[in-house]
């Protein structure tokens, strides 16, 4: 095995060793990667998200076991100190010493830290690591008791105004310092950065120009900063964002060659001045320059990648700073030569204070080339303005229409993504090129959005690109004369939403009108099941309907095991249960002799009834006050709870009796896939309401409510949708979010799965749960108020009825139980026999 | 376990010798199945009310050796009658007994005959 370390495990040597998988030859190696930060590699572009609710595992980059699976040894809270050229070994921290034949150096940045006096003081920070950010929130939250509300933040670039927007998510009033004269002075003009200003200044943030920080006052923690001309800005907590300086120690001490202000020299391959050792990312210096966004670490480590393995790729001339992204909330981008102006260049802006809207374009003097331009408030134009720019595209004729539309009536200046070349690099994150999305689908490797992109990456790096992706997508289709539909199964040429809507239109009752009037054939186990489930959400009718058009397990109101026989399982609101009634359960057990298991959701299940005895069981449970547990059906099962305030001394709310409410609102509820649900009394979790499809955690002021999440094959944290909030605006919002996804969801699709493919994603959720953007809550809150006043046991429904009774009997010709069916002893309790 | 599968083999409607009454058309759910005891035999009717046609075939399902095939959901495939097993939805064709989801497992199917109000099957003994 050849071996290569990685040192570094940031964005890019994370990139390094998943481009490195995917090339042919790569078996013959064996990676290594070091760390030194005590996680898994994480997105540190969307880093204020944590302040925003986001975990550090939500912020990871990989699953856990990614490296396991991909055969790379990954060591982290490990520093390597030192590197012997001669021998090609390293050195860790924890003096362990291992040999390489091919050395990468991804080291990435530290926060450039300006030489003022006090920077040293208690309460100065800088904006880096996850651990940078706890330390601000565990010292925010201290100044916050003792009455501080005023922050300061030293640099009012791009990383400067996202920790303002951190600082400003703690509930701090931020104070942006700059050196400079504006704002982003790397990307914007004045006009831009005054646009943004005013912007920020609507939410309170204050930014202050021109200053140069003489020193940090206070005597242990800081109090304030002091500028030029003895001016003081009073604040309590400072934290540094200025810039970025390249990690490059290892360079250093190494003896490779380092450029004057920092960085190791690399070539157009990414190796250092020893051709054993390459550096990627923003420790690298190429062509003079350090690199501090993420599109050009990840074509370095691609080009790395590729030289090891004995490629030809190089690195480009010159590298590409466009930008789009979102500060604070307002759009800015700017690409290709924002700024340049002389004889050659004219410059056309366009600026709207009311609306808070500035764009500008350079265009040669012939009105023939754009070479650059910045876009603030509004950057809707800038992937179309970035292709014109890149490709070399021909201008309209008048070049203004393009930030400013088309006003005489002729087409738009940029028709469709597919009049680009197909050279076109559309995702620039992971360089994916228009003709590589549209091969994709006319060489049948791929069908969907989602196939393209988990094909080729592209729109997984900052996303921006996913609309013209989407659009490519459509269009591809469309010009092979596809229309990519997914349809129920043979029978209906619907999906589950339309065929949703169409029963409800057209008020049909009976699965025979509806495979008559919509469909064709004679239904089958897809499609039948599905029009229940459907039947259930409109009229709440119980599964004791339509009986042979249901799941087998609906059919007979319990759940069929490995021999053929049922297990019984009664709700248990919320875990809570008597000690009569577990005595009840109990005699139950033994009489008909069922093996007992308490399962994940605080119930107790009983296995092994057959198919004769399911109705005597419930009988005697229905007697005793047990209810249907839904255990078998694609409706709520439970909502798991933690003891709660009641008892235990950390809870800060009542999370027991919330979740009983909660389980019995929703009991029966019939939806596309099975739905969970948590209540935790404090963020100690113990309910696990983060593993489910709703949960809600009990915070200081409210509920904080999260959506989406499941355990199972594919485990996914449920997402924040609301924090602070009252016990009725938590089912309210339910209400709301529940019956949306029962309405357009696809038939066994959860509701994470759901969110992932909902177009908009949580952004789009919450517009329509909370912001009621489509104009539906209404509608929403009402059918499910009628779904919960019509709700009825269908247990107690069949066993009152001698008609629906009679299902449950193996023979229709006897009244003799299976015989076939055997049992024998597992630890105490019993198990079918195997065959 | 092969002795209780090779108990059922199918049985074609000219070679009938004995026709079992089954029980009457009400005993069996609409557009869908039950199970009857014949012999040591478990037989899955099905009543499939909206093709107005009547199928039988063994009760126990060939993959896992259940006896739950009469409790399965009934439907076609191109226009093949057919049964999906409830514990892992394998479709068995309601005319011949093949399996349609391109696997080798087989079932065995009988002949029913409608005589009045009233179901029979028939079998070779």
């Amino acid at each position: 095995m050849i071996k290569v370390i990685v040192v570094g495990n940031g964005m890019v040597g994370y990139k390094f060793c998943e481009k490195f998988i995917a090339k042919s030859g790569h078996e013959e190696y064996q990676i290594t990667v070091f760390g030194e930060e005590p996680r898994r590699a994480y997105d540190r572009v969307h880093l204020s998200e944590y302040f925003a609710g986001k975990s550090a595992d939500d912020l990871s980059l990989s699953t856990s076991n990614w490296y396991e699976e991909n055969n790379i040894i990954l060591n982290t809270s490990e520093l390597i100190t030192d590197i012997n050229r001669e021998q090609k070994t390293i050195h860790t921290h924890l003096e362990k010493t291992h040999t390489y034949d091919y050395l990468v150096l991804a080291t990435g940045s530290a926060a450039f830290v300006p030489p003022i006096e006090g920077v040293e003081k208690e309460g100065v920070f800088v904006y880096r690591t996850i651990e940078d950010l706890d330390a601000i929130m565990a010292y925010a939250k201290k100044i916050k008791r003792n009455g501080a509300t005023e922050a300061a933040v030293l640099g009012g670039g791009l990383l400067g105004l996202e920790a303002a927007k951190a600082v400003y998510d703690l509930g701090l009033n931020p104070h942006v310092v700059e050196f400079a004269p504006r704002l982003m002075p790397r990307q914007l003009d004045k006009g831009a950065s005054d646009m943004l200003q005013s912007k920020i200044e609507e939410l309170n943030i204050s930014i202050h120009l021109n200053k140069s920080t003489q020193y940090i006052a206070g005597e242990h923690a800081i109090t304030g900063m002091m500028f030029e001309g003895d001016d003081l800005l009073k604040v309590d907590m400072l934290v540094i964002s200025a810039g970025i300086k390249p990690r490059d120690e290892l360079g250093r001490v190494s003896g490779l060659e380092v450029g004057v202000r920092g960085g190791i020299v690399v070539n157009n391959q990414m190796q250092s001045s020893d051709p054993y050792i390459y550096a990627i990312g923003e420790v690298a210096l190429y062509n003079h320059m350090i690199y501090g966004l993420v599109a050009p670490g990840y074509e370095m480590a691609d080009v790395a990648a590729e030289q090891i393995l004995k490629g030809a790729k190089t690195m480009r001339d010159t590298i590409d700073m466009s930008t789009q992204l979102k500060l604070i909330g307002v759009e800015v981008a700017s690409f290709g030569d924002p700024f340049i102006e002389n004889e050659e260049v004219t410059a056309i802006v366009y600026e709207n204070k009311l609306s808070g809207i500035y764009k500008r374009i350079n265009v040669t003097k012939d009105s023939k080339t754009l070479l650059g331009g910045i876009l603030v408030g509004d950057s809707s134009d800038y992937n179309a303005l970035f292709q014109i720019y890149s490709n070399a595209m021909p201008l309209p004729k008048n070049p203004e229409d393009l930030i400013l539309g088309s006003r005489g009536g002729e087409a738009a200046s940029f028709g469709s993504a597919m009049d680009l070349p197909d050279t076109a690099v559309i995702c620039s994150c992971e360089n994916v090129t228009k003709g590589a999305i549209c091969c994709s689908i006319v060489d049948e490797t791929c069908a969907t959005f989602g196939d393209v992109v988990k094909h080729t990456k592209a729109t997984t790096g900052c996303g921006g690109c996913k609309p013209m992706v989407v659009d490519l997508v459509k269009a591809t289709q469309k010009s092979l004369g596809k229309e990519v539909k997914d349809v129920i199964c043979e029978h209906f040429a619907y999906n589950r939403q339309e065929l949703y809507d169409i029963i409800k239109i057209n008020k049909f009752t009976s699965h025979d009108e509806v495979l008559g009037v919509v469909g064709k054939g004679d239904g089958c186990e897809v499609c039948k099941p599905l029009i229940s489930s459907i039947f259930s959400s409109i009229y709440n009718d119980t599964a004791n309907k339509h009986v042979t058009a249901q799941d087998s397990n609906d059919r007979f109101l319990a759940n069929i095991q490995r021999n053929g026989t049922y297990s019984v399982v009664p709700r248990i609101a919320g875990g809570e249960i008597t000690a009569d009634k577990l005595i009840v359960i109990g005699e139950v057990a033994k009489e008909y002799n069922l093996y007992t298991k308490i399962t994940g959701g605080q119930r107790i299940d009983l296995f092994g009834a057959q198919l004769n005895d399911l109705p005597k069981i419930w009988k005697i449970l229905i007697d005793n006050g047990f209810e249907s547990g839904h255990a078998y059906g694609k409706s709520l099962r439970t909502v798991k709870s933690c003891v709660g305030n009641a008892w235990c001394r950390y809870g800060m709310d009542e999370s027991a009796g919330f979740a009983i409410e909660l389980e019995n609102r929703y009991k029966g509820l019939r939806s596309p896939h099975k739905i969970k649900g948590g209540v935790s009394a404090c963020i100690r979790e113990c309910a696990e309401a983060r593993g489910k499809d709703f949960g809600l955690i009990a915070v200081e002021g409210g509920w904080n409510l999260y959506i989406c999440g499941n355990g199972g094959a594919n485990p996914k944290h449920a997402v924040l949708l609301a924090e602070q909030i009252d016990r009725e605006t938590c089912i309210k919002y339910l209400d709301r979010f529940l019956m949306f996804y029962i309405r357009t969801a696809g038939p066994l699709v959860r509701t994470s799965t759901w969110l992932e493919k909902l177009e908009g994603g949580l952004d789009y959720l919450k517009e329509v749960v909370i912001n009621d953007s489509l104009g539906i809550v209404e509608a929403l809150e009402t059918e499910m108020q009628g779904l919960v006043d019509t709700f009825e046991c269908e247990w107690k429904q069949a066993i009152e009825d001698p008609e629906m009774m009679k299902r449950f009997s193996h023979f229709t010709n006897s009244d003799e139980a299976d015989d076939n069916i055997a049992f024998v002893s597992l630890r105490d309790q019993k198990m079918p026999k195997p065959w | 376990m092969e002795n209780i599968l090779n108990q059922y083999e199918t049985v074609n409607s000219d070679e009938v010798k004995v026709w079992f009454k089954a029980g009457k058309i009400a005993d069996f759910p609409s557009n869908g199945g039950g199970c009857i005891k014949y012999k040591n035999k478990q037989i899955a009717i099905i009543k499939f009310d909206r093709r107005n046609e009547w199928y039988a075939c063994q009760n126990l399902c060939p993959h896992k050796m259940e006896m739950v095939l009469s409790r399965g959901m009934i439907g076609s495939a191109d226009d093949i009658p057919k049964i999906a097993c409830p514990m892992h939805k394998k479709t068995f064709s309601l005319v011949d007994g093949s399996n349609l989801n391109g696997d080798d497992l087989k079932i065995a199917t009988y002949p029913v005959k409608i005589v009045e109000n009233e179901v029979f099957v028939g079998f070779l003994e």
